[in-house]
């Protein structure tokens, strides 16, 4: 008995973390739940509202419309991510010197904070005064105004910021993978495209499952790009669910219709992570390297 | 074993967080803040601004050297971490004493909530107090009769701004009525400038232009009505006709192409129009300070020229009326410990002398009577005393509407507005939205 218990360490030592997530995730997800149950502008103490809030979001056109356009978003910077920060991070993964130089210059966003980014990009864009209305074949596009432009310049953005986060996912990955397979595949006459589709991407899976999760909950939270590069506008083009909570809340403060909005990313956010994970088997933690 | 007893574990530390948690609320809802729950030092609480706050910062010393019955400090905050910490403290006991305000509504918020003190006693106590103020912005803070605040900073009004340079060389005068804006409009368009800079990505600016038609149109009841959230109030004819003007304005091309994405800051609607590529912006007093740094040529070579909103032929409202934001004001918490010292400080150091040269030297247009010959020997005084004078002349002065108007119905009004001026609102479609609310 003595023996097992030293196998592992006592529960206890789960206290800290536990405690910070109980304080830091938990407890303000539980009063978040609560809120959307009430009415408060911040005065005094919040009135129970029954499912007022609720039923004023199944009503809420324009909460309808965030949402369908925080999907879009989604599936726009899944498109536009994944297979440039995969290719970039398998052939970064090589190491060849000239690679490792401009590997470095690809991950210098990621040294930027969102503010800085937002703002440059807002600078660059600028139908006025930016440095886009220098380039001849760019003349006279209104990257931030148009209303239908505006998405896909978001899209860009967020992607030119998030590509290099994901490139170091991947480039990592491919450093795993056995170089013995590579060597083998040679040996039996396979091509450099025939060994990224048999070898490199299939042991990439689980690489692409924790980017595409990552990708997928992040778009569902993103909110500083978008709120300094654009404030949801113009009109609501690009007010997506997090930004139109936040509008809610502290411009309107209507704390208790703002949770509610709330609950409802808190539930896609864990929705979207749960169903692609269990739809990838990736859960199951199989070695892929089984025998290696 | 080992998963029970970690459940177990778990279930434990996760009530021992929720108890410290809930411990944790009681105690701040109990006399524990600091603040003005407990007398001491009382709390002053004001907006973040460069030239301002030493200003304040001085009198509130000169006020706490020369006073017995008691001490006041200043605290200042940005202004949307302000709106937020001030609705969060009144009524807990971190509230402050004397607070920066709006006026209007967004005062009319705090004071339905009971947490604001009347001062009307303390004005007639104090006869010459009440008079040292121009009367239309001491209403600015008057709510159903009684008074809740007191001028502290200098009025800003929304001034139609000009390029004189571009009108002269596109033969244009300044409009004096709306039909010489349209036609200046037109002009300025075929002459291949745009007519008007707006600064669109912030619907505040846009709103300028609705405040301005529907006060012509409609007069200062029509938003009266509306700010006391009377029936149909947005059903008002003077409304839709208001914003059909607009979008016949839009319509013409009056703001351009782009100002969807023009915003206030730094190389937004300012630059536009000190360059020369728009002839008009419609902007707060603020502006002229603004072009002063950024242009300075500009306003030197005498091109940047100032007028009142042009004037509407049948509506309701005076021409001489003004929206904008009518000043600032100190109210007083009704939870207040040092209402005495607090009082006194109301009553005496807002009309010192030395506190309204300090304001007019850095620029600002204080709210007293008798200050004319002052501001116009000041630098800038051909534009302080048009400011001055515009004030003391109007009829009435509408506070802006996003200040006015109750935080939510303000939200979607300012949502609603940017879909208009895109197009995807129509004039009706704005009135059912906002009567909705």
């Amino acid at each position: 008995m003595a023996v097992t218990r030293q196998d592992r360490p006592s529960g206890w030592y789960l206290a800290p973390a536990v405690t910070f997530f109980g304080a830091f995730a938990v407890l303000p997800m539980v009063l978040v739940v609560y809120l959307s149950f009430t009415s408060w502008n911040g005065f005094g103490f919040p009135a129970l509202t029954g499912a007022e809030n609720w039923s004023r979001l199944i009503e809420d056109g324009r909460a309808w419309d965030s949402l369908r356009l925080t999907l879009l978003f989604m599936v726009l910077t899944w498109v536009v991510q994944t297979p440039i920060a995969m290719l970039i991070g398998v052939w970064a993964a090589g190491h060849q010197r000239n690679r490792a130089v401009l590997s470095s210059f690809f991950f210098l966003p990621l040294l930027l904070s969102t503010a800085a980014i937002a703002l440059l990009w807002a600078a660059v864009l600028d139908p006025n005064f930016g440095a886009t209305q220098a380039l001849p074949f760019l003349d006279g596009v209104n990257f931030l105004g148009n209303t239908e432009l505006v998405v896909y310049t978001v899209v860009w953005v967020i992607s030119w910021q998030y590509i290099p986060f994901h490139t170091l996912l991947y480039q990592a990955a491919a450093r795993q993978v056995p170089q013995s397979l590579y060597e083998a595949a040679t040996l039996d006459g396979a091509g450099r495209y025939r060994q990224f589709f048999t070898i490199t991407l299939p042991l990439l899976k689980y690489t692409v499952i924790t980017s595409t999760v990552l990708m997928l909950v992040g778009s569902v939270t993103t909110f500083d790009t978008i709120l300094i590069l654009t404030g949801g506008g113009p009109g609501t083009a690009t007010r997506i669910l997090p930004l139109h909570m936040y509008i809610t809340g502290f411009s309107g403060f209507e704390f208790g219709y703002a949770s509610a909005i709330a609950v409802l990313l808190l539930l896609l956010g864990a929705g979207l992570s749960l169903a692609v994970t269990s739809a990838t088997g990736f859960r199951k933690m199989q070695s892929q390297q089984e025998g290696m | 074993m080992s998963l029970r007893r970690l459940t177990r574990v778990t279930t434990q530390a996760g009530a021992l967080v929720l108890a410290g948690a809930l411990v944790a609320a009681c105690g701040s809802s109990g006399p524990a803040g600091g603040g003005g729950g407990e007398g001491g030092t009382g709390q002053v609480w004001a907006l973040e601004d460069a030239a301002l706050n030493p200003i304040e910062e001085a009198s509130i010393e000169r006020f706490n050297e020369g006073s017995d019955s008691g001490e006041l400090e200043l605290a200042t905050f940005g202004n949307d971490p302000y709106k937020q910490r001030l609705r969060v403290a009144l009524g807990s006991p971190n509230a402050p004493d004397l607070f920066f305000n709006w006026g209007g509504g967004n005062l009319k918020e705090y004071v339905d909530a009971g947490q604001v003190e009347d001062l009307t006693g303390l004005l007639e106590e104090n006869p010459e107090l009440r008079d040292a103020f121009l009367p239309s912005v001491l209403a600015g803070a008057e709510l159903d009769g009684k008074n809740y605040g007191l001028p502290m900073r200098g009025m800003q009004p929304v001034v139609l701004f000009y390029n004189q340079a571009v009108l002269d060389s596109a033969g244009v005068e300044v409009p004096q009525t709306w039909d010489d804006l349209l036609a200046a409009v037109d002009t300025l368009n075929g002459a291949g400038v745009t007519p008007i800079a707006l600064a669109g990505t912030q619907a505040w600016t846009e709103l300028m232009w609705i405040e301005y038609i529907l006060d012509r149109v409609g007069g200062p009841e029509v938003f009266q009505a509306i700010r006391d959230g009377e029936e149909g109030a947005w059903e008002d004819p003077a409304v839709l006709e208001s914003l059909e003007m607009l979008r016949e304005l839009i319509d013409r091309g009056a703001f351009g192409d782009d100002f969807a994405s023009v915003g206030y800051d730094v190389g937004g609607a300012s630059t536009i129009l000190a360059q020369g590529d728009a002839a008009f912006h419609l902007m707060g007093s603020w502006e002229y300070t603004n072009q002063l740094n950024d242009s300075p040529e500009f306003v030197e070579a005498g091109d940047l020229g100032w007028t009142t909103f042009p004037a509407i032929e049948g509506g309701a409202g005076d021409p001489s009326n003004l929206v904008g934001n009518v000043s600032n004001f100190y109210s007083l918490t009704s939870s207040s410990a040092n209402k005495e010292a607090a009082r006194e400080y109301l009553s005496t150091a807002l009309t010192s002398d030395e506190y309204i040269s300090d304001l007019i030297e850095a620029g600002d247009v204080p709210p007293v009577q008798g200050i004319r010959d002052q501001l116009a020997e000041t630098e800038n005084g051909d534009y302080a005393t048009f400011i001055y004078d515009a004030t003391a002349d109007a009829d009435s002065f509408q506070l802006s509407w996003d200040q006015d108007l109750p935080a939510d119905e303000a939200t979607e009004m300012l949502t609603q507005l940017e879909q208009f001026f895109l197009g995807n609102q129509t004039p009706q479609g704005f009135v059912d939205a906002m009567s909705g609310v």
